[in-house]
């Protein structure tokens, strides 16, 4: 079968969860939400199929499952949004999703041929720094759980580093095409390849920014989303084991001064150990919230407490439970209604979604196009363990959007310019050589 | 650069492992301590939601039930307030409050025991519904105990022997169990405003024990009822001189039966003594004793009946014990009301003592029954016949002895009186907060059942009457009890 045949059949996967999500939540809630709340279900699914519409004709050899894979998680977070918030949330959300297939088609036709982005790499490169540092602007910057995560524009909010996220992807990935013998060789000391500083500087000026994000925006989430980036593509590009294990010392390093210095990230740590602790448990922006999303995911047990069974809300007032259920906390409330098995599905689809990334850098017939494919991909993988991880107490808890699902404009347009690139990569590496 | 693509992959997948491992970790391994951790409020929150099922009398009068407060969450109330605040208990979540049926029977009450869990939870939003329990409890016995009792500190419970249902279970002083913070009166204070003298007070149970150490003396093949005793007064029990009633002294010849009769003390502390403390002390477990009792109530708001010594139970075969005295229901011995109603009930059930049952049945809110509470036996104390044969010499103690108040015709009511001194400070309900100082507060007992229509068993408890005697405070009571539960059961 055609590859976009395959696409046309995985997208009923998705199909199915919106219907069947939006009717179990709207049937629960049949008292509060009005019929028309059921169309933003249907107009989603029709924006899916138009979307598969236009890669059947602009990438027609692309990876049949990225895009249904996509349409999966996205179905997820939108059913979750409207089980947590009802439709305003959903709908502002689905007004997000429309503006990030549009963003989406419009990466398609201008990178057509995606190697011209290698060319404006320093623009990007410093475009995303000065996103990374927009935050700190006064006046611009908002300040929330010891971090400057967002910025205010008129009419909405701005998380810079999910497209800075981007950003950094494309230009490691060109960078490192052009420098990775370089950084494979160099002279032998004490039995080690050190490469010439000129090769490395660039490399340490990344880390030294990566600190430096930690430090001025004070989001160690974020900076472990970079930095995971920055050592895959390292070491896919230059296979060498012991550059990784330098830049994982050099990060714990540099975490470990910072949580000894910083008190919001020390803060943090002793939630994550200690969530229990009365103390931690009341003290304003404590472990309050970890700790009942906790409760709330053992509530959920193995097949969880049903849909829109988890409590948000201390009943009777309008006190949170869960602070943050739509964006930080998602995970838990996912977990709280659908259990482990929920919890779990969501995370395969984030598995295969990678997978298929990882499956487009294999195929790929030159290095930028690898190196691309694998940040890319990593980049989502190290987000989900962020987050997720910090909701399962797996690390200490630091707020990055759970891609596709949680709430919030930016992370939507910023993932759906990161699937188009994806894509692009595929469709390149899978069409047959007569077609270049 | 294929091959670094793969390892980094399997990289990701062991990191996703982890993410699932560690879900895995609080759903499933770690839930349960995660449900039971102090700060955790969901359950607490979830039973505010809840429209507990309702406590119904056995015919139905409703005696808790839950109503909407504020915001989508309910709270119980109790239409009959004190009159059955003792046998039902409140649930009050706000203060982590719950006691009585409303504690033992609380899974049924709040729709655990029979909801269906379903991957989408309700659908229809409506709030979870629990079931409704049936007590065994009967309002006009309940109402006619407190009529009866006056005000009087004191405690009525009535049992069906061949089945153990609790048909009333009353004590005063009792409590507003819809206002769990109005201030105790002043004679329960000390012990708290709850405190159900039915089953946790420890009270001398005086000549009705008799009862017991007859049972004993007769099953073992000891005595029988025809065996004879001289009765003089003083006798010296323990080293210490003994007096009968009115320091009366019976030649001797005098039988059992009679010895029971007149509630002869001086001839029962002899009985004891043949019987001897370890028999004694296997009689007393069969009917009940130094056990909490099996009743579906709260084991907290229950008190184990025997030799209370030093802050503790101790068995009567412990050489500080006063074998004697402890024959005639005084020493150490402390009792509660329920035990002595489950020691007329055995004689009356042919010697088969059936486990006290507060709840009959569980209905759904369709009016199903979900589960029906079956009668279970406790223990076959005696022999059929040594039950009779006791029912006999009981038949006496109304007709000719010291329980003719209660012989009203066409009853055939068979009884003991007890009259215990309550010298000292004993677990109860004083009259005054105070303990008394070396003055004697009497403490009055009548158990009966009719002989020819044994449904009933009933135990009376009057406690702080001066001067007071069983058969003078306590049989009227119990015979107008007998009287109107068996004219209710025609």
């Amino acid at each position: 079968m055609r590859a976009r045949n395959w696409e046309l059949i995985s997208l009923v996967p998705a199909a199915l969860l919106v219907s069947a999500g939006f009717a179990a939540v709207y049937i629960q809630r049949a008292n509060q939400l009005e019929t028309v709340s059921l169309i933003y279900g249907a107009i989603f699914l029709g924006l899916c199929l138009g979307a598969h519409i236009f890669i059947r004709v602009t990438l027609p050899h692309a990876d049949p499952f990225i895009f249904p894979l996509v349409a999966v998680l996205a179905c997820y977070g939108l059913v979750m949004i409207y089980r947590i918030d009802g439709a305003t949330e959903a709908r502002v959300q689905a007004q997000w999703f429309v503006l990030g297939l549009v963003l989406f088609a419009a990466t398609i036709v201008w990178f057509r041929d995606y190697r011209r982005l290698e060319n404006y790499r320093y623009l990007i490169m410093t475009g995303s720094v000065v996103l990374l540092l927009l935050p700190r602007v006064p006046g611009l910057g908002v300040y929330s759980g010891g971090a400057y995560l967002a910025i205010h524009l008129p009419g909405i909010t701005f998380q810079p580093p999910e497209f800075a996220k981007v950003g950094v992807v494309i230009f490691l990935s060109s960078y490192l095409r052009d420098h990775r013998q370089a950084l494979a060789s160099g002279r032998r000391i004490l039995g080690y390849r050190i490469p010439p500083l000129k090769h490395l500087g660039p490399l340490l000026a990344l880390w030294g920014a990566a600190m430096l994000a930690l430090v001025v925006i004070g989001d160690i989430g974020s900076s472990l989303m970079f930095y995971g980036a920055l050592l895959a593509i390292v070491y896919v590009a230059t296979d060498r084991i012991s550059f990784v294990i330098f830049g994982m010392l050099a990060f714990g390093l540099g975490s470990w001064f910072l949580a000894t210095h910083i008190p919001h990230i020390d803060a943090r740590i002793q939630d994550w150990l200690h969530p229990f602790n009365p103390a931690l448990y009341s003290a304003p922006l404590g472990s309050y919230q970890l700790a009942n999303a906790q409760f709330a995911m053992a509530a959920g047990g193995l097949f969880g407490q049903g849909f829109g069974q988890t409590l948000l809300y201390i009943p009777g007032t309008t006190n949170a439970l869960i602070p943050f259920p739509s964006t930080d906390m998602v995970f838990s409330v996912i977990t709280g209604d659908l259990g482990l098995f929920g919890a779990a599905g969501l995370l395969v689809t984030y598995l295969l979604f990678i997978s298929r990334g990882f499956k487009a850098a294999m195929l790929a017939r030159d290095s930028f196009s690898k190196l691309l494919a694998v940040g890319l991909s990593t980049v989502i993988a190290v987000q989900v363990f962020v987050i997720v991880g910090g909701v399962a107490r797996v690390i200490p808890f630091t707020g990055v959007p759970l891609p596709f699902v949680a709430y919030g404009g930016s992370s939507i347009l910023a993932n759906f310019v990161l699937v188009a690139l994806l894509l692009l990569v595929s469709d390149r590496a899978r069409r047959p050589l007569s077609d270049t | 650069m294929n091959r670094s693509i793969l390892r980094l992959f399997s990289v990701v997948v062991v990191l996703f492992a982890l993410l699932i491992v560690w879900t895995s970790r609080w759903t499933v391994f770690s839930a349960s301590a995660l449900d039971h951790n102090r700060l955790n409020q969901l359950g607490f929150y979830a039973s505010l939601k809840v429209k507990r099922g309702e406590i119904l009398a056995d015919n139905g009068a409703v005696l808790a039930r839950s109503v909407k407060a504020a915001n989508g969450t309910w709270k119980s109330v109790y239409p009959q307030g004190s009159l059955f605040a003792q046998a039902v208990g409140y649930y009050n979540p706000q203060e982590n409050q719950i006691a009585g049926i409303e504690q033992t029977r609380n899974r049924a009450l709040t729709g655990l025991q029979s909801r269906q869990a379903s991957l989408f939870g309700s659908f229809n939003g409506t709030p979870q519904v629990g079931d409704s329990v049936y007590t065994t409890l009967d309002p006009k016995g309940q109402a006619l105990a407190r009529k009866l009792l006056a005000g009087r500190v004191g405690a009525v419970v009535a049992i069906v022997p061949q089945t153990g249902a609790v048909k009333v279970m009353y004590s005063n002083p009792s409590y507003n169990d819809n206002n769990l913070g109005a201030p105790c009166p002043a004679n329960a204070a000390h012990v708290g405003c709850q405190f159900n003298l039915a089953t946790q007070g420890g009270l001398p149970p005086g000549s009705t024990f008799k009862l017991v150490v007859t049972a004993a003396a007769l099953n073992s093949g000891k005595l029988t009822p025809n065996s004879t005793f001289a009765g003089p007064s003083p006798l010296l029990v323990d080293g210490i001189p003994l007096h009968n009633d009115g320091n009366v002294s019976y030649p001797p010849g005098t039988t059992l039966t009679t010895a029971l009769t007149d509630s002869i003390d001086t001839i029962y502390a002899q009985v004891g003594l043949r019987v001897g403390a370890p028999t004694l002390q296997e009689y007393m477990k069969r009917f009940g004793f130094y056990s909490v009792p099996p009743m579906d109530y709260p084991a907290a708001q229950m008190r184990p009946s025997g030799e209370f010594y030093n802050g503790s139970f101790v068995p009567i075969t412990n050489p500080n014990m006063d074998v004697g005295r402890t024959s005639i229901g005084q020493g150490d011995l402390e009792v509660t009301p329920l035990q002595m109603a489950m020691v007329v009930a055995a004689i009356a059930n042919n010697g088969k003592l059936m486990e006290p049952r507060l709840t009959s049945r569980v209905v759904n809110s369709d009016g199903e029954t979900v589960e029906t509470i079956r009668p279970q036996e406790y223990d076959q104390v005696m022999r059929p016949q040594i039950a009779q044969e006791e029912t006999q010499m009981m038949r006496h103690v109304v007709e000719s002895g010291t329980g003719t108040l209660a012989n009203i015709p066409g009853l055939n009511l068979v009884g003991k009186t007890g009259s215990a001194s309550l010298g000292a400070c004993v677990t109860g309900v004083r009259v005054n907060n105070v303990c008394p100082g070396g003055e004697t507060y009497d403490d009055a007992w009548f158990v009966s059942f009719s002989e020819s229509d044994p449904k009933i068993a009933v135990a009376v408890e009057l406690s702080d009457i001066p001067g007071g005697y069983g058969g003078t405070y306590a049989a009227p009571i119990a015979a107008e009890m007998i009287k109107t539960l068996l004219a209710e059961g025609q």
